[in-house]
């Protein structure tokens, strides 16, 4: 397919995806780092075949995410970290009526109204439900504003595949930063409004219900079954990771988003000192690439986890590699990026220290 | 005193029995009786099937006793979460701008978790109509206090009464809404009688009628009984709600359109 190429945002690109992937409706509310989304929608919207609309709050704009997908429109939303901790009430109840959506989580630093640089403290809710109850979301890490504009479509491609909410997990930094973006044309991701969408009930079928609730325990334990047997088929066909330079790796870096894109740069200036360094990044967060990273945990000899947080997805990798080598863990938090020059400090201690009695 | 029976041969032939519309289901309700969601729920159904819309017509369902409303509602709906059914009826409303949506909420739901949905859903406009059920109470968690529980009123959280000093005054969201330019038709109906019922209807009607205009939203408050959670029986239910609700909250029109040509 032909790509259009721009300079722009990651913001931006990704509001432009979202037309060309054929959005038919956004609601969102203003936070910094991610305004850009709903501005340049709001821009667009006179010239293009969709709808932007400003809510009162990210509540509401959840609520209205609810309604329009279950009116089988193709939807989206977007924040930046205390927005999306007030649309997780909503997030739960699309999640339970399995209906398609699109979130984009711009996150920025944390707890609290915290600092609006960029920051990934927001893996735990997005990664682990986030709301009330057992669902997921798939998730979704760009590294890149080529990736903030790509995952749009994957995202819309996943949330109706597997009839649930998808998320772009991204940060401050990527929203706001520009870079070259090789845009899809419109057009190119086709929709049709879903037979159980509430449209209106024609004589002939009966009513289309979107609903989350099932008081009677045991068909509420059925809802269940399905979420989770979604969820397996996600982590069975799904799975998306990026894999640099780990094959003859002894210190193999785990990262995702932003500081995947500082761990690259890291591992390149180890491999220049002669420390075997690698990367795995795990791209879908959920479903997360576990049994690759189980793969890895065979041959390499330790890992180093590097994350803008106090340690998150550190947890799912020490699960991955289930106690077969050592999981090192470097965080910076509060909005501050590590440099390339930090992890690789953090590196060469930790090779001096394990890997040279190892050896 | 001899009551008459009216058995179904004795009613065949007569054009004098209530036939149940299409636009109802076949399922019981599950209020309790007395109560006059079963009433608002009939009406709104006979409405859609009078004018015939049912299946341009999608109902959202709110968090409260009605959360089923769509066991019974034999159209398309959606059930939205606590408070939040009229920003779930914009995001329909705004992806299906051709159809006729209405939302149906408790005074909880609607006027104290989702004041500030309901708020600015009729300050947008929206072009749907609200269905208000105000019983002055928490129905379906058990009778706790409501905003628009009365001063003095009983409830499980105000086993004293409802102390103005303490926990505020009875909301009236619905004059509060009218004073929003957004508002096309507001108006406060019951279902207590047989001449409320009437009312009440004729309100629904317009309603949905006025809906087809796209001048704005129309907001109808049915002012309503809780026997349960007022611990009355159905006949004194309807009593206190006539001599204690309608004077706090007096039926009639709050705001009817403008005629064409006669300006604001
Ligand atoms: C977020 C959330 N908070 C609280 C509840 C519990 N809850 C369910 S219904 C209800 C009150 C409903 O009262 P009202 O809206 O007046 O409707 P009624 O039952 O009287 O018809 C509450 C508090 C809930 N379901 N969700």
């Amino acid at each position: 397919m032909e790509r259009e190429i721009r300079l722009m945002k990651g913001n931006e690109a990704m509001a432009e995806a979202a037309i060309r992937a054929g959005m038919k409706a956004y609601f969102g509310y203003p936070i910094t780092p991610q305004s850009e989304v709903m501005e340049y929608l709001f821009e667009q919207m006179p010239k293009r075949n969709f709808k932007v609309l400003q809510a009162e709050s990210e509540v509401a704009a959840i609520n209205m995410i609810y309604g329009a997908a279950g009116s089988g429109a193709r939807v989206m939303t977007s924040s930046s970290s205390p927005g999306m901790s007030l649309m997780q009430e909503g997030i739960s109840y699309i999640a339970a009526a399995e209906l398609p959506c699109l979130l984009a989580n711009i996150v920025r630093g944390g707890p609290g109204l915290g600092t609006i640089q960029p920051s990934q403290g927001d893996y735990f809710q997005a990664v682990k439900g986030g709301g009330h109850g057992d669902y997921k979301l798939i998730v979704l890490a760009p590294n890149s504003v080529q990736e903030m504009a790509d995952f749009v479509f994957d995202g819309f491609k996943l949330a109706e595949k597997f009839r649930g909410p998808a998320m772009i997990l991204s940060d401050g930094a990527l929203g706001q930063m520009m870079e070259k973006v090789a845009l899809l044309p419109e057009g190119s991701l086709p929709h049709t409004v879903p037979a159980w969408a509430a449209t209106g009930k024609p004589a002939n079928r009966p009513p289309n219900v979107i609903t989350s609730l099932y008081i009677e325990p045991e068909k509420m334990e059925m809802i269940n079954h399905t979420l989770q047997a979604k969820y397996k088929q996600l982590q069975k066909e799904e799975v998306r990771y990026e894999d640099y330079q780990t094959e003859d790796a002894d210190i193999v870096l785990t990262a995702f988003g932003l500081s995947s894109r500082i761990c690259q740069k890291a591992v390149d200036l180890a491999r220049e000192q002669g420390i075997k360094a690698g990367l795995l990044r795990p791209i879908t967060l959920f479903p997360f690439p576990e049994k690759k990273i189980a793969e890895i945990a065979e041959t390499a000899k330790v890992f180093l986890d590097v994350e803008m947080n106090a340690g998150q997805m550190v947890e799912d990798v020490r699960l991955a590699v289930n106690g077969k080598k050592p999981v090192y863990f470097k965080g910076r938090m509060g909005g501050i990026i590590p440099s390339p020059e930090e992890i690789l400090h953090e590196i060469e201690q930790i090779s001096e220290q394990v890997l040279s009695y190892q050896n | 005193m001899e009551t008459e029976v009216l058995t179904p041969e004795v009613q065949e032939g007569f054009d004098c029995v209530y036939n149940k519309p299409d636009t109802l289901t076949d399922t019981r309700f599950h209020y309790c009786p007395g109560c006059g969601h079963g009433v608002a729920h009939r009406l709104l159904m006979e409405v859609i099937a009078e004018l015939g819309i049912q299946e341009e017509t999608i109902g959202v369902a709110p968090v409260g006793c009605s959360v089923f409303a769509y066991h019974y509602m034999n159209i398309d709906m959606q059930e939205a979460a606590h408070g939040r059914a009229s920003a779930v009826a914009t995001g329909v409303k705004r992806v299906l701008p051709d159809k006729y949506v209405f939302s149906y909420q408790g005074d909880g739901d609607l006027a104290a978790i989702g004041t500030a949905e309901t708020i600015h859903t009729v300050n947008r406009g929206e072009n749907i109509l609200m269905i208000f059920i105000n019983n002055g109470i928490y129905g379906m968690t058990g009778g706790q206090m409501a905003p628009t529980t009365l001063a003095n009123m009983v409830t499980s959280t105000s086993p004293y009464g409802r102390s103005t000093e303490w926990a505020g005054f009875p909301l009236k969201i619905t004059e509060m809404l009218a004073m929003l330019p957004g508002a096309y038709y507001v108006t406060r109906q019951a279902v207590h009688t047989p001449n409320s019922v009437r009312k009440a209807k004729k309100a629904i009607k317009l309603g949905f009628e006025y809906q087809k205009l796209k001048r704005g939203t129309c907001f109808i408050e049915i002012v309503s009984n809780c026997p349960s959670g007022w611990k009355m029986n159905p006949v004194d239910s309807n009593k206190w709600l006539e001599a204690n609700m309608l004077t706090m909250y007096p039926l009639g029109d709050i705001k009817v359109p403008v005629k064409e040509g006669q300006g604001e």
